[in-house]
This record gives C-alpha cells, structure tokens and sequence, in this order.
C-alpha cells in the first residue's frame, strides 16, 4: 500500500525530540523524506532542558530505520539565516519540500504582571515569531514546487482558550492561530493550505518538568508525574490525562496529506475535548 | 498493513447516493461493515429528486465488491422507529456498532420572507431533529459496546457562518454544531466521540440542481453547472468551485478512526478555505 505522503518533504522545526520527532517518524513511515531542525541548546527562561545534538541524532536513525532519508541540522527559529540556510540545503538534497511543520516550542509560566521582559520577549519570539520566520523561509519552496503544499502550525488549546499563569504562551498561540489564516488566505492561489494542531497537554519534556507539576498542583509540596496526571486530566473532558505526541502527529499526517486537500485556515483541536470544558 | 477501520461497524444515514454512498464505500475500503439507511423518496418541500431504493442498492454492490458485509434499509429520520428498527436488525446481523454517521440532509433556498412554515419545518425536522434522532437510535448500541466509539455529525460551512435565502438550512446546520458539543460531553465518560463534518459546496445532487442554481446565479434565466461553476469557486479560499464527497469521506475516515482518538467537540471544516476568505 502507498504510503500517505510518498515521495514527499517535510520541513519539521523542534524536530530532536517529543512531538517534532514524532512527527518525523510518523511521516516517515508514511513515505516523507524529512528535514529536521532543532536548537539542541537550552534556553534561559525556561526550567526545564531543552532537546540535545544526541536527541537529534536519534530522530535521524529513527528516520533511517523506516528506509526513509533525512537532512538534520541545528537551526534556532530565533534566527532567520539558520532556518533559511538549513530549508535551502534540505530542499538541495532532497529535491522538493511539500509540508511543512512549524513545531519548535517552549513553555514558561507565571502571573502577567511578574513575568520579566525576557520571559515575554522570548517566548514571544519562539513560540509566535519563530512559526512566522519558518513559514518565511520555507514559503518560497513551496511556491517554486508548483505542487501546492501543506503548512501545519503547532498551536495548543491555549490558541483558542486562556490558561491562568502563562499568558505569553497564551497570547504567542493565539497570535499562531491568527498568522494561520492569514497565511491561508495568502497562500490559497498556488493551492499551498494552512492549518494549525492545537493539542491539549501532551506527553513530552516540555509539560512533563517539575515547574508544570508545581503550576498544575499549587497546593501540593512536591508534585509527582502522578499528581500532575489527576490535575492535568481534570482539564480534558475524555478520561485520559493527557494526550501522546503520536496522536498529534496522526493530525498533522492528516492535514498534511492529500486526504485533506482542500481543508485550508482550519484550527484542529487534538485535545480530548478540553474546549467543551 | 492493517487498514484504519478493520473489524468496526458504521451507521450511515443517507447512504443511497452521494457524500452517504461515499462515506459508506471510504469507510469499507478501510475494512468496517455497513449499516446503511436511506428515505428511498422525495419530499414533498425539497425542489430535486431524492436518492431511490435503485441508489441504495447500487451502495450495497459497492461496498460488497469491497469485500465487506452491508444492511441496508429503508428508514426516514423524521421517523424514530424506522431508524430503531433499522439500527437493530444492523446490530444484531453484523455483531456491533462502533462509528455513526448522521449525514441525511435536505435543502431548499428561499429568501426567509418567501420561506413557508412547511418548507422550514422539513428542513429543520430533517437536517437537525434527524440528526438527533439518528444517534438517539445508535447510542445505546455504542454505550454497550462499552469500547467507546464515533459519531461524526454532517454540519457544514453553513452551521459556521451565514448564507443568506438559506435560513432554514443554516440554522438547522448550526444546531448540529451544539448537538454536537452538548453530546460530546455526554459522551466523553464512556470515551464516545463526537464531532462535526463542515464541508463548503459539495459535489452532490443536493447542489447540482436547478433551484441551487438560481439561488447562486440570480441573473441568469436559466443557468446551469458551468454558471453555477465560478460563482462557487469565488466563496472558496482554494481556487476550486467544489469539494467531492470523497473529501469529506476521508474527513470522516479520520475521525472515526483510532488515529482520532483523542478528538472529540470539534467542528472540522472540509470548506477550501471559505471560513477565512
């Protein structure tokens, strides 16, 4: 049976670990060739680490191991002239680029009016600017492909409701959701469709960290993956306490591939109902 | 590779003819078993003719070829016993029920003060009330199954925005939405999903029809598919004038599968972008 995105390119940021790298290998086993890129550095405002150089390199023998091929570079979607350097040589030695995952994302918390300058800017500037500058260098492949594409943003819930204690993350998802369907519209005429995954919490590093325990159960001294399982579940309407990096990607395979080839501007829950909540 | 469905049970309202028929063969192909109902007859307020008991049984030889079993009945979803009665002989001859498409749906454009009470009680009575009644028919079949389950809902654009001389239609179609979020709360404990299909202009004898025509093409006397052609394409966002059923099968394909496990209270556009052109 053929594959549901055969023979195409995928251009995936946040790519060495937890969904970006799910999103990989999904795609992968599906028939893509990828482009992965991460920062693979920690990043100051956050209380958790951030993906490794050998995290990427096991998303590439992932990859591999499906058969499939993989360009894997280190890209900050801070700065424009990494990204572009890193889509331009993927799209060289891959041929094409037909979808594109704007996935890389970090997550702070605190009351709006005690976050610093820094804690804004940069989530800001990775979470909401970075989708912009990936989108940016990745746009002028797929126009000069003549194939159309498929541009999947990683928003969340938080895109479309507002969570207490993270408004910047709040407020750069959001602004995800509205870059989407301006770039719908943009991009409509060369049949290139634009759509956001706005999942629930999701099993990776970056909710699984004690400074998410600490946020999701204030009234407990030392919050435990279990404590944070009840309280996590108690804002998702099916009985599950979170959702697994898979489940995204079988939504970004969705709306990636020609099954979906005329949803374009759609916003796409994968939140086990936390919106009805 | 094991298909996306294999071994489920599908009721599909609707299924002698268009995106019914469709849903019905789409959902076959990736391995489930078929209750298929249809009206089999016209209605007396909607201006084109419906799909025939010939329709239903060439649905039955479609999905047969496939290899797959089919029931298929005639039943009315203005009638609750006959969608019971249909439901059960399904159930009890195919051993389950696992996904439910509540697809069935009529329309007749009139400005809303030409608009008479019996043209808005049909549409009403079929287009939301059959919407209800189907799954108040199947949900106790899924509620013992006591292995979860799907309902996909066909809403449309029109349950999303407003088109005017539909009021009717539109009105019923929003109401399918909350149907939709009122029951996937209900449902959510017994990890029943619930979502809605949004598709724009479908290719379908529900719009290749003479009054559908008129209705987009005031001008013109008599127009016909080509007029109707560009006036359809110029509320898409995406340069086509229609989507195919089967667009709107792999929609519902998605949702239904496990691959959707985790999505359930969502309004899924199949529209070519006509919510943000």
């Amino acid at each position: 049976m053929t594959g549901r995105v055969e023979g195409k390119v995928a251009f995936i940021t946040g790519a060495a670990r937890g969904q970006g790298r799910s999103h990989a290998v999904r795609l992968a086993q599906e028939g893509a060739d990828i482009i992965a890129v991460d920062h693979c550095g920690d990043i100051d405002t956050t209380n958790y680490p951030m993906a490794t150089e050998a995290d990427l390199a096991e998303t590439v023998r992932l990859v591999e191991a499906l058969d499939r091929r993989i360009v894997a570079s280190h890209a900050d979607v801070r700065d424009v002239g990494s990204l572009k350097t890193a889509v331009d040589a993927g799209v060289a030695e891959l041929g094409r680029l037909d979808i594109v995952s704007a996935n890389a994302g970090i997550l702070s918390n605190g009351q709006s009016h005690e976050l610093s300058e820094d804690t804004w800017g940069q989530m800001i500037d990775i979470n909401l600017s970075g989708v912009w500058r990936t989108a940016k260098v990745a746009i002028p492949h797929l126009i000069a492909g003549g194939r159309g594409g498929s541009i999947v943003l990683t928003s969340s819930v938080a895109g479309l409701r507002s969570y207490n204690g993270v408004s910047h993350y709040v407020s750069a998802k959001h602004g995800v959701v509205g870059l989407m369907k301006t770039l719908a519209q943009e991009l409509a005429q060369y049949s290139i469709r634009v759509n956001t995954v706005n999942p629930t919490q999701v099993d990776t590093a970056m909710i699984q960290n004690e400074s998410m325990y600490r946020l999701f159960s204030p009234d407990i001294a030392e919050p435990t993956r279990e404590d944070f399982g009840r309280a996590s579940g108690a804002t998702i309407l099916l009985p599950i306490e979170w959702a697994e990096s898979i489940d995204v990607s079988n939504a970004v395979l969705f709306l990636a591939s020609d099954e979906a080839r005329y949803i374009t501007g759609v916003a796409l829950p994968v939140d086990g109902g936390a919106l009805l909540l | 590779m094991t298909r996306r469905l294999e071994g489920k049970v599908a009721f599909i309202t609707g299924a002698a003819r268009g995106q019914g028929r469709s849903h019905a063969v789409r959902l076959a192909e990736e391995g489930a078993d078929i209750i298929a109902v249809d009206l089999c007859g016209d209605l007396a307020e909607v201006p084109y003719p419906l799909g025939t008991a010939g329709d239903l049984a060439e649905t039955v030889s479609q999905v047969e070829t496939l290899g797959r079993r089919i029931v298929a009945r005639q039943a009315d979803v203005r009638d609750q016993p006959s969608l019971d009665a249909a439901v059960a002989e399904g159930v009890a001859r195919l051993g389950r029920l696992d996904i439910v498409c509540a697809n069935a749906g009529v329309n007749k454009p009139a400005p809303m003060l030409e608009m008479t009470e019996p043209t808005w009680l049909d549409i009403v009575d079929v287009d939301l009330s059959g919407v209800w009644r189907t799954c108040k028919a199947a949900i106790p079949y899924l509620l013992a199954g006591g292995s979860g389950g799907a309902i996909v809902l066909t809403s449309s654009a029109a349950g999303l925005k407003g088109y005017a001389n539909i009021a009717h239609y539109t009105a019923a179609k929003h109401g399918v939405v909350g149907l939709m979020k009122t029951l996937a709360q209900e449902l959510a404990p017994h990890r029943i999903r619930v979502n809605t299909v949004n598709p724009t202009q479908v290719d379908t004898p529900m719009i290749m029809n003479e009054s559908m025509y008129k209705l987009f093409c005031p001008a013109l006397d008599a127009p016909n598919r080509e007029d109707f052609a560009p006036v359809s394409q110029a509320m898409n966002a995406l340069p086509i004038p229609w989507v195919d059923a089967r667009d709107v099968s792999n929609a519902v394909l998605f949702l239904a599968s496990d691959e959707g496990r985790y999505i359930t209270g969502v309004a899924l556009p199949v529209d070519a972008g006509v919510l943000i052109k």
